[in-house]
């Protein structure tokens, strides 16, 4: 069961990641009524065949995109940790993209605001549908003061990149 | 207006250089859906009046890059390719998985026409409603996975460049040719991340015919409109749930078939089909489960059974070669049918074909075809550029395969497909080499014989289906439940044929009518609807040339070896009735509304309002009588 009143994490093992993408349908689904890859809080990445990943945001402890913010239309949710966007609020001016170590902020591809995984106030879609069909890359973790979140706020060229070590070893270079 | 539609295609020419927005009355999107069907009825209105002038490799064919209404929304979308094909001469639906046509669909397309043939090589780059023509010079020549490369990374740079407020581009997905399509290869296929092939039909000929390098799209809506999305949620649930119940089906994916469809049910092709048992445990599926899977679940947008795995040899002489699976057709027909068992040597080869852009199956075949005239002494070693095609040789097969794709030598020759060069080297040999070819209506058959009546397919499936040899569009009857009107749905849909067999059976309908809002039954789909595809697919089939005419009784047919016995394995001495398949092919034809030579009664067709097909149809009818 999802504990409700501690804050929570999805702890995320990219190399198993099948490419399936339902994790995007589940949470456009959620978040917009429609299937939308390009509005889903998380969003997959293939930038080489075979090393598909899901780019979400990770909770820095810093929360660098909340300070970067010029119309506090970013805050941190006490019940979940996650990042709260205020669409009305916002301006969709992008900073947070560029504060954000992994650039994991998106606009949204209609409305004027940004979009950032709202971590569904603690009942993540994505790890739901993951789960059922035991892929098992996303798993709701405790949230730990201690840990290092930011190390999972990389940029997605990054992230393929080290995949490509990791299944094509040294022609991974080629393919990038 | 249909809801689950874009109602908008792209048509191209690209002679002109001209992009407009096209569309279909809603009459004929409910009649023909989307995908394969919606292909016939295209080609059928653009060029059924001159068909058999029509040269599948000229400009005046059309490559139609399709969706339908439930791409995207039925688990495991697809893309259909089709156009007049090189193989067959009429119309093949050939479908390919990825996100293509969900992207396409988010674009706000629901298929992109190709006419014409441009002078230099060109790209197409949809970004939603900017759609331009760019330049491929850089591109043409390169193989799959440095096209991939190359282009993912240019049009990435080019959104992050033109739109940057959005944030990170994810990469737009792709369709291409390698260099086998850019040569005009009949086995060429049209492709998509590297190892996935719209395979039957031989399309990468076509796309390559037309100097159109790659279709590249990035789409940032949502899809269409569903009519009514907790119906559509309520099904996608119950079609996963189900699928993730076949636990080895997912484990596995088809690449439990190279060992099981010799040994259990002796239904491969071995050397040629000279044999279809085998009994090599050095090819089972752990081999290659736990020496070349780095990603045993691996797959598509939506798909729950992620059949796919990611195969990688990491040491040895063949190190480097990345595939997918191999699945079973690639393990049978670049595999068993060249008399390979080594797990290593079958994803070299398939890791080979992946890149030049052709299809496993066809140029498995056409190499299995000219090893055996090797064998036999037909083709000497001065014939095949001094290659030594003995069975297993792999690297001899590797050479052949790159002089296929870059028509060089016996490979101008064998680029033909294997009908047609049985033809080309019969002729130089005097000799009558169709007995060693196993196809149907110039495409040659999927893995799985009926020799042993142990393996799916029936003894009519291959002889009278209307997209020949193609083992993904099997018929029989009863037609509600065993015919390839059932494909049509899949094609047409379009959508994964395996998640819906592997899901309820009657949950296509279902999600046919919570994404348009328009009822069908199966009965329905089965007499009216799908059936105009089948006619409109039959008749053009018919139709052929202007380099192939069928004669439906003559080549209604299994192969000459589907009749020989099978010469070893538990299955020793089974072979086709021959009896059996003419009578059942008879009830075939009565069932689908054919006279007794297999063509398109004026009655069947008058009665589904194809009038136009039945005069067309009379030329047909001319010369059969005409060779009686």
């Amino acid at each position: 069961m999802t504990p409700k009143k501690e804050p929570i994490w999805i702890a995320r093992e990219l190399p198993r990641c099948s490419g399936c993408r339902k994790c995007e349908i589940a949470c456009s689904l959620f978040h917009e009524k429609r299937i939308w890859p390009d509005a889903s809080m998380i969003r997959v990445f293939m930038l080489v065949p075979g090393l598909e990943f899901p780019h979400f945001c990770a909770q820095c402890e810093d929360y660098p995109c909340v300070k970067s913010c010029p119309v506090d239309a970013l805050s941190i949710s006490k019940k979940t940790a996650a990042v709260l966007v205020d669409n009305e609020k916002c301006i969709a001016c992008g900073k947070c993209i560029d504060a954000c170590p992994g650039r994991i902020p998106h606009m949204h591809p209609k409305e004027k605001h940004i979009v950032i995984c709202d971590l569904c106030d603690g009942d993540p879609q994505c790890v739901k549908v993951c789960q059922e069909g035991s892929w098992n890359v996303l798993r709701i973790v405790k949230r730990r003061d201690e840990t290092a979140y930011k190390l999972y706020a990389r940029k997605p060229d990054e992230i393929t990149r080290d995949l490509a070590a990791r299944f094509y070893g040294d022609q991974g270079e080629e393919y990038l | 207006m249909i809801k689950g539609y874009a109602a908008k295609f792209l048509d191209v020419n690209l002679s002109a250089g001209t992009i407009k927005e096209t569309g279909f009355t809603d009459e004929v999107l409910k009649d023909y859906v989307g995908g394969r069907g919606l292909a016939a009825k295209i080609l059928w209105d653009r060029l059924g009046d001159k068909w058999e002038k029509v040269d599948p490799l000229g400009p005046e064919n059309l490559l139609l890059l399709l969706t339908g209404p439930l791409t995207g929304y039925f688990p495991g979308g697809r893309t259909c390719v089709s156009g007049k094909s090189p193989q067959s001469n009429g119309v093949v639906g050939s479908t390919l998985s990825g996100e293509f046509g969900v992207e396409l669909r988010c674009a706000g397309y629901d298929g992109v026409i190709v006419s014409g043939e441009s002078e230099k090589p060109v790209y197409l780059m949809i970004k939603d409603f900017d759609v331009e023509l760019r330049d491929a010079g850089h591109v043409w020549g390169k193989d799959g996975k440095q096209t991939v490369a190359v282009l993912t990374r240019e049009c990435r740079e080019l959104l992050n460049k033109r739109y940057r407020q959005f944030g990170e581009w994810k990469e737009p997905a792709m369709l291409y040719v390698g260099p086998a399509g850019e040569n005009k290869v009949r086995t060429a296929v049209v492709m998509t991340k590297w190892s996935h092939a719209a395979g039957y039909g031989g399309y990468g000929a076509v796309m390559g015919s037309k100097k159109l390098k790659a279709v590249v799209v990035k789409g940032t809506g949502p899809l269409p409109e569903a009519a009514d999305l907790d119906k559509v949620k309520s099904l996608i649930k119950s079609v996963c749930s189900e699928v993730y119940e076949g636990e080895m089906w997912r484990r596995w994916g088809t690449g439990g078939g190279g060992y099981y469809f010799g040994a259990k049910s002796s239904s491969e092709p071995v050397r040629n089909w000279q044999e279809e048992w085998h009994d090599e445990k050095g090819f089972g599926v752990d081999k290659f489960e736990n020496r070349l899977w780095v990603k045993q679940y691996w797959g598509d947008f939506g798909c729950p059974t992620t059949c796919l795995k990611l195969a990688v040899v990491r040491s040895g002489k063949y190190k480097g070669a990345i595939t997918d699976n191999p699945d079973y057709e690639m393990q049978a027909y670049l595999g068993t049918n060249l008399g390979i068992f080594v797990p290593e040597e079958n994803v070299f080869l398939t890791s080979l074909v992946d890149d030049l852009g052709l299809c496993g199956i066809q140029t498995g075949s056409v190499m299995g075809f000219a090893a055996e005239l090797f064998q036999r002494g037909i083709l000497t070693k001065e014939d095949v550029d001094g290659l030594k095609l003995k069975w297993g040789n792999t690297d001899a097969f590797a050479a052949l395969v790159k002089k296929i794709a870059f028509r060089e030598g016996i490979g101008d020759v064998l680029a033909e497909g294997t009908y047609r060069a049985a033809l080309k080297i019969g002729k130089m040999k005097k000799k009558d080499l169709l007995r060693y070819v196993v196809h149907s209506k110039g495409i040659s058959i999927g893995a799985h014989g009926t020799r042993s009546g142990k393996d799916f397919p029936e003894i009519i499936s291959y002889a009278c289906g209307v997209q020949g040899g193609d083992h993904t569009s099997l018929t029989g009857l009863p037609l509600e439940r065993n015919s390839e009107l059932m494909e049509i749905l899949n094609d047409s849909g379009v959508f994964c044929s395996f998640n819906s067999f592997s899901g309820p059976q009657n949950a296509k309908f279902g999600f046919y009518t919570a994404v348009t809002g328009l009822k069908l039954t199966r009965k329905e789909w089965c007499r009216t609807r799908a059936m105009k595809t089948l006619q409109l697919q039959r008749a053009m089939l018919l139709l052929g040339g202007p380099d192939a005419k069928w004669d439906p009784r003559v080549d209604d047919d299994n192969p000459p070896r589907f009749y020989e016995p099978l010469p070893s394995g538990p299955e020793k001495g089974k072979t086709t009735d021959r009896k059996a398949v003419e009578k059942y092919k008879q009830r075939y034809y009565r069932a689908v509304g054919w006279d007794k030579y297999g063509i398109p009664t004026s009655e069947a067709l008058v009665k589904l309002g194809l009038k136009d097909v039945d005069v067309a149809l009379e030329k047909v009818r001319k010369r059969i009588r005409l060779n009686e």
